[in-house]
């Protein structure tokens, strides 16, 4: 009311001012819900960053123990494993999908026809791919009477005890994580359709052929979505969990060849209450994932290229 | 890419006992009792954890929608003081992985007394927590006309009019999208239903699954496989239905 009364003073100057503030009480209230969610997100970032120093079970109050839960996890043997199979997995199937998403969106681009219908067949499975289905689908498809190992008889070849035998486990879930390419591969075309296709003529005239104009056009105008889908791969992928968990029926096995970081966390915190513990590996594995975001981003001034 | 699926659909009408001894994918002898069976193999029958699931997905879409198109219109439209610093913080928790705030978000969840309810999987999506789909929407957003905002503050809108009968009706593309992506992930989430729901009444459709899994007998694959491709039907469904709207989203969010 106060301001109203002044106005007729104040007008110019503070016209704009009082708009200004205007903007500002309807922004905050259009941002209410998202106010209230990051509460959710900001409180328990800091709350578990002390949980990682504390022992805590749920039922009594948190004791803070310092560095002793890293401690404990660099003697951990199953943890290290866990990690072990985490970067396997993540170091093997994220190359191999990339791969496959661009060799496929390549193909793919060259102008088929009913490219709709093939886009969708591809990118079908990676909507499917982490649900529960899918996965026990899997199990069976690779089990030891599966169809896998009667194509691979049918060639002459005695396939192995794809789900049971700890060395061969984790590859049924990688073969799954490729079969996801997918998403990716929507991205590539996407980024493929916006190269010049006179660069690709320009190149053609100068005598450039196939392999050439790929490496010189195609990788350095499509690197910035590279980059992308390697850093959304590398993250998603080091934070697997279902596949493992339904896979080894929750534990983890054949001898913990398919223990990912996330499920022997989830072991450790919700069917152990270790929650201290729980949030130091929950600190680790985020610490990893920024460190690696950042060399990624570090490293992508050599590699990635942008146009403008 | 697509035998798996095919495979999945050929082996759920297969008698039983020869899901692994007859080959070829069209089946010798149909069986859909595998369907009948199956829908009442497990303590529930089936129907219950589809409508559970459908409960969850419907309210999660709702939620996203609202909260999320209302943050987005916030970012994309309106100028206010920290609107930078704060859509930079949005982004940030797109990188953000989700277990580092497990353990206390389950904890306050516990103490709210919320454990084995719906509420941990419902209320953040009414909290646009998903900043993915506030991105895609700032993003369509901001594609629209200034001079549209500014059409409707002359004729006297605010910015809750604005964004109530211009902004929101031109952006159902984006909402459809939001819609499809969150039906999609909802209706395949295992992890949040697998922390926080503890009674078999309340399981979502991926508990169920797993319970097949761990009682499995010589005889129940043909069910097992019958309630899977259930469990995917909705969404081959919705990806058909879709498709347009799943590519531009995810093209988008890749190509910035």
């Amino acid at each position: 009311m106060s301001v109203l009364q002044q106005t007729p003073v104040t007008a110019p100057a503070s016209a704009p001012r009082r708009r200004y503030r205007r903007q500002d009480r309807s922004g905050y209230l259009f941002l209410l819900p998202w106010f209230l969610g990051m509460l959710f997100t900001i409180i328990p970032f800091f709350a578990s960053l002390y949980l990682a120093f504390t022992d805590y079970n749920l039922l009594n109050p948190p004791e803070w123990i310092g560095l002793d839960n890293f401690r404990e996890m660099l003697a951990d043997e199953r943890l290290m494993r866990s990690l072990r199979v985490t970067v396997i997995y993540t170091v093997v199937s994220v190359p191999l999908s990339l791969a496959a998403a661009l060799g496929v969106a390549m193909v793919l681009q060259q102008g088929i026809r009913g490219l709709p219908v093939y886009r969708a067949i591809f990118y079908l499975p990676s909507l499917l791919g982490s649900s529960v289905a899918v996965v026990i689908l899997w199990r069976y498809l690779f089990g030891v009477d599966g169809v896998i190992n009667k194509g691979l008889a049918w060639l002459g070849i005695a396939g192995p005890a794809w789900t049971t035998d700890p060395s061969h486990a984790l590859t049924t879930l990688i073969i799954l994580h490729v079969w996801t390419f997918g998403s990716p591969m929507v991205i590539f075309l996407a980024g493929l359709r916006q190269i010049p296709a006179a660069y690709y003529e320009a190149a053609s005239v100068d005598g450039a052929g196939p392999w050439r104009r790929f490496r010189s056009i195609t990788l350095p105008l499509l690197s910035p979505i590279i980059f992308f889908n390697l850093v959304q791969s590398l993250i998603a992928s080091l934070q697997t969990f279902t596949q493992g968990f339904v896979m080894s029926g929750g534990t983890g096995g054949p001898a913990d060849s398919t223990l990912f970081y996330n499920l022997y966390l989830y072991l450790r915190g919700f069917t152990q209450f270790d929650m201290g513990y729980a949030s130091a590996m929950a600190w680790v594995l985020f610490v990893l994932i920024a460190v690696l975001t950042a060399v990624n981003f570090l490293a992508a001034r050599w590699w990635v290229f942008y146009d403008d | 890419m697509m035998y798996p699926l095919l495979w999945l659909l050929s082996s759920s009408v297969k008698p039983g006992a020869t899901v692994f001894t007859q080959p070829g994918l069209w089946p010798e002898s149909w069986d859909l009792s595998n369907y009948s069976d199956g829908w009442g193999a497990l303590e529930h029958p089936f129907s219950l954890y589809l409508a559970n699931s459908l409960v969850i997905v419907v309210l999660s879409i709702v939620g996203n929608l609202l909260s999320c198109s209302l943050a987005a219109y916030g970012f994309a439209r309106l100028r206010f003081t920290g609107r930078r610093l704060f859509f930079a913080l949005m982004l940030g928790t797109m990188m953000l992985p989700g277990h580092v705030l497990l353990v206390p978000q389950y904890v306050v969840f516990a103490k709210l007394g919320w454990l084995n309810t719906y509420y941990p999987l419902l209320v953040p999506n009414f909290l646009a927590t998903n900043a993915f789909y506030i991105f895609l929407m700032v993003q369509f957003m901001r594609a629209l006309p200034v001079e549209l905002d500014d059409a409707a503050r002359i004729d006297g809108c605010g910015p809750f009019r604005t964004f109530w009968k211009i902004i929101m009706p031109l952006s159902l593309p984006a909402f459809a999208t939001t819609a499809i992506f969150t039906f999609i992930s909802v209706w395949n989430e295992f992890f949040g239903p697998l922390l926080y729901l503890t009674d078999s009444e309340l399981y979502t459709v991926p508990l169920a699954l797993r319970q097949f899994v761990d009682s499995e007998g010589q005889s129940a694959w043909g069910q097992m496989f019958a309630m899977s491709f259930v469990s995917l039907a909705p969404v081959i469904g919705f990806f058909i239905a879709g498709q347009k709207y799943l590519v531009k989203g995810i093209a988008t969010t890749g190509l910035k």
